[in-house]
């Protein structure tokens, strides 16, 4: 497959590419599970940043609001045994590969009934029953370790496929490239996906990037690369399939960049000075992931307004229940200061 | 019931605000995400934006308001068919919990409690005579034998068949798959390594030498070490970064370093450096064997020198147990490594002149045989620490502190330190040598403290 993008991509998502499809490829129940799936992700990580406005989450909290159609996309095309690994952005992650709402949210308040029993944080955490692998505070370490758990795949023969999910930040890390350079020397099952918000922190990719092509950035390692509309999950499911088919096949990895963009800040103290409201609110009013599959669902009349309460009040149960579990979930014994350093032999 | 929207903490410091700004007026309504208000912070002005549907029923603090104080109410939102008659009743979005207050701490403790180590097992079968490069090789190997998810990779592991002949002939016994020459970058081939490692996989990562190893430090650390703790226990790292530590010979300062101090620092890491041929193959056949990531430091000087070692593939050492190597009962020399036999040396010459050295092999850096030295130190009151590291922070620096908290009634002399000099590697042949530690700089410290 040759290195795709050869269009210059335009600032913001384009418009037209967006309306909803008439022949979509996914069925309509499908359609239907990734918008609650997405709809779970935005309405837990609004809940996430109240708690966090009440004291009750500390330190980071990266917030996934804006992103969700690219990991429900993914998700969908992934198989049980296949495994994933990301940044500290990693809560839609979790959540879209079935990790119980609850865990994740006393993680992030520090609880004892959070995935790390409270000691990993909003940032780290994991879960072998998921195939998650963390949660990386580093930016860029994920992209090796990734390619590590595609490594073990491959020696184990399970046919699995690692996907590790990085930002436009992380893309100019050198340890990314050192990394591309042994996957696809060594043939290993990993897709690369670049989560493309357009911002490293508080630096637009304009400004920290030479070239801002980033589905070609594995061209020198002879890794082709397909840029996907991050705001259409079909998109991104079709373009999920498409790499899980040449990753499991042998071919070696595969790049997927992903145009997204994130609506919040950076982390939770972001003054927001380097863009614009007005561009914020554009991608908002435009892109929304959740209202492109709404209005999708809408016209299959798959979806009336009464359906789309009833589903938003499912989720905010869920949600509702997930923030009441983490604030009654007790703090870690303080035992637990000393355990979990050292494995058993 | 009405919603209250309270003063949101917008970072980890705030305690208060300013509105500096409503978005919305009463009788608008509000969508999740809509923005509110404008709040001034510490730091920078920032949105809030809604999480609840409704109306603004009520604005409780005006714009221009300053020192509004985090989780005080700031205006209340009514759902569908609520009127402002309702505020009263206004119920906080979630119950308000304090936030956690911090907890009474725990006494003081330097160190986590160290399980209690089992000691070296009795052997008296056959005996071969190896050398330390015979020794390291055949551990691999036989562990590579026995457990199918131990594997090889580093540069030049396999058809050069190692740098420094360590994994001579692996290739052709275990093949490509299990003995991996990866391509000249540390910190890649790590990260892989340690990602292999979270499945359940054994690598055994092989740096041509530790100062390479610096590239690759992240991973060592953050993705390996802290991974387990992290996760509350759910991903362990069973991996083993090897490789030739310290000062080899005319190779320069970027060459030539001691990194024992820099790894012992680290919880969730085994550290490990062995001296003798018996010490390399026991030692590193438990590396491999345990769960955690373990840093095995070795030394290019001593592969080519030959000791007895247990002919037996079940002879593995306990890690965290040092090795008196040499009785004695006037003062006790503490050394790991090529320093072990310097302090050997150093002992027989100080024999000679009536004073009886016990010499203590450390073979685990971290966990560290606290108990032997100690027990050691209240025999002969006296402690002398070798290494070739830097003496600031050095391993000798824990020798001493240890000596202050633990042994400071039975010490008759103060703790001395022979290091590396606190330069960077000289290349010169006479600059060289003067840089790090022999036997007279140890025979000079012994004497020092008992006062000969």
């Amino acid at each position: 497959m040759a290195n795709q993008p050869a269009k210059k991509p335009s600032r913001a998502p384009r418009k037209t590419s967006r309306a909803p499809r008439k022949k979509a490829k996914a069925s309509p129940d499908e359609i239907l599970q990734y918008f609650k799936d997405m709809l779970m992700i935005r309405r837990f990580e609004e809940k996430a940043g109240q708690l966090y406005g009440m004291g009750l989450i500390g330190g980071f909290c990266h917030l996934y609001i804006g992103q969700e159609a690219v990991i429900v996309g993914m998700k969908a095309a992934a198989e049980p045994q296949d495994t994933v690994i990301t940044s500290y952005r990693d809560h839609g992650h979790m959540l879209a590969y079935g990790m119980d709402p609850k865990g994740v949210m006393a993680e992030l308040t520090g609880r004892s009934g959070g995935y790390s029993k409270g000691k990993g944080g909003s940032m780290h955490m994991f879960s072998k029953e998921a195939g998650f692998y963390g949660g990386h505070g580093i930016v860029g370490a994920q992209v090796p370790l990734g390619a590590g758990l595609a490594f073990a795949h491959k020696y184990k023969g399970d046919n699995g496929v690692s996907c590790a999910y990085f930002g436009d930040g992380a893309v100019n890390q050198g340890q990314v490239y050192e990394a591309f350079n042994m996957a696809s020397l060594w043939k290993l099952p990993v897709i690369f996906v670049i989560e493309n918000n357009r911002y490293g922190m508080g630096t637009s990719i304009e400004r920290a990037s030479a070239t801002t092509e980033l589905a070609g950035r594995g061209s020198a390692h002879g890794i082709p690369g397909i840029q996907v509309d991050g705001m259409d999950v079909v998109a991104v499911k079709e373009a999920g399939l498409k790499a899980n088919a040449h990753c499991r096949t042998g071919k070696g990895p595969m790049i997927l960049e992903m145009k997204t963009y994130r609506y919040r800040g950076h982390s939770m103290s972001d003054p927001a000075k380097y863009r614009s409201k007005e561009e914020v609110q554009k991608v908002r009013a435009e892109s929304d992931p959740i209202d492109f599959v709404k209005a999708m669902l809408l016209e299959l009349g798959q979806l009336d307004e009464a359906k789309l309460k009833e589903i938003d009040k499912e989720v905010k149960a869920i949600v509702a229940e997930a923030a009441r579990f983490a604030q009654e979930s007790p703090e870690p014994e303080l035992s637990e200061l000393y355990t979990d350093i050292l494995a058993e032999a | 019931m009405p919603i209250e929207i309270l003063m949101p903490a917008l970072s980890p410091t705030m305690t208060e605000g300013k509105i500096t700004k409503w978005l919305k007026n009463e009788g608008d309504s509000v969508e999740s995400g809509d923005v509110l208000a404008e709040i001034e912070t510490d730091k920078a002005t920032m949105e809030v934006e809604a999480v609840d549907e409704g109306t603004v029923g009520k604005i409780l603090v005006a714009e221009g308001t300053d020192n509004v104080q985090v989780n005080s109410p700031i205006a209340v939102l009514l759902e569908d068919g609520e009127d402002a008659s309702s505020i009263g009743t206004a119920s906080t979005p979630a119950p308000v919990a304090a936030a956690p207050v911090a907890a009474t701490a725990p006494a003081p403790v330097q160190q986590a409690p160290v399980a209690t180590v089992e000691a070296e097992p009795d052997y008296d079968g056959p005996m071969v005579r190896q050398t330390v490069r015979e020794a390291l090789g055949a551990a691999m190997s036989e562990e590579m034998r026995r457990d199918e998810d131990v594997f090889l990779m580093g540069e030049e592991v396999g058809q050069y068949q190692g740098a420094y002949k360590i994994s001579q002939g692996m290739l052709d016994e275990f093949g490509e798959k299990r003995v991996i020459d990866t391509p000249i970058t540390e910190i890649g081939f790590t990260g892989i390594g340690v990602g292999a490692a979270y499945m359940g996989l054994k690598p055994i990562v092989e740096f041509m030498t530790f100062n390479f190893a610096m590239q690759a430090v992240d991973h060592m650390i953050n993705s390996a070490a802290k991974t387990l703790y992290m996760s509350g226990g759910a991903i362990a790292c069973p991996i083993v970064f090897r490789g030739c530590n310290g000062a080899a010979a005319r190779v320069g300062a970027q060459h030539s370093q001691c990194y024992a101090s820099w790894y012992a620092h680290i919880p969730g890491m085994k550290v490990l450096s062995p001296w003798s041929a018996a010490d390399a193959k026991g030692l590193l056949k438990a590396a491999i064997r345990d769960p955690n990531p373990v840093v095995f430091l070795e030394n290019e000087l001593l592969y080519g020198d030959s000791f007895d070692v247990p002919e037996s593939d079940e002879f593995v050492l306990p890690i965290g147990k040092a090795k008196i190597e040499r009785p004695g009962n006037d003062v006790t020399i503490v050394a790991y490594s090529k320093m072990v036999g310097v302090a050997l040396d150093a002992a027989e010459k100080l024999a000679a002149e009536g004073i009886d050295a016990e010499v203590i092999n450390l073979r685990s850096l971290r966990p560290l045989d606290t108990a032997t030295i100690v027990t050691s130190v209240m025999k002969t009151n006296r402690l002398v620490s070798v290494e070739e590291g830097w003496p600031v922070a050095g391993m000798g620096a824990e020798m001493a502190a240890i000596m202050m908290e633990q042994a400071f009634d039975y010490l008759d002399a103060p703790v001395k330190r022979v290091c590396g000099e606190d330069v960077p590697m000289p290349y010169a042949a006479n600059l060289e040598l003067l840089a790090l530690p022999n036997t007279d700089k140890v025979t000079e410290a012994v004497k020092e403290v008992c006062y000969r």
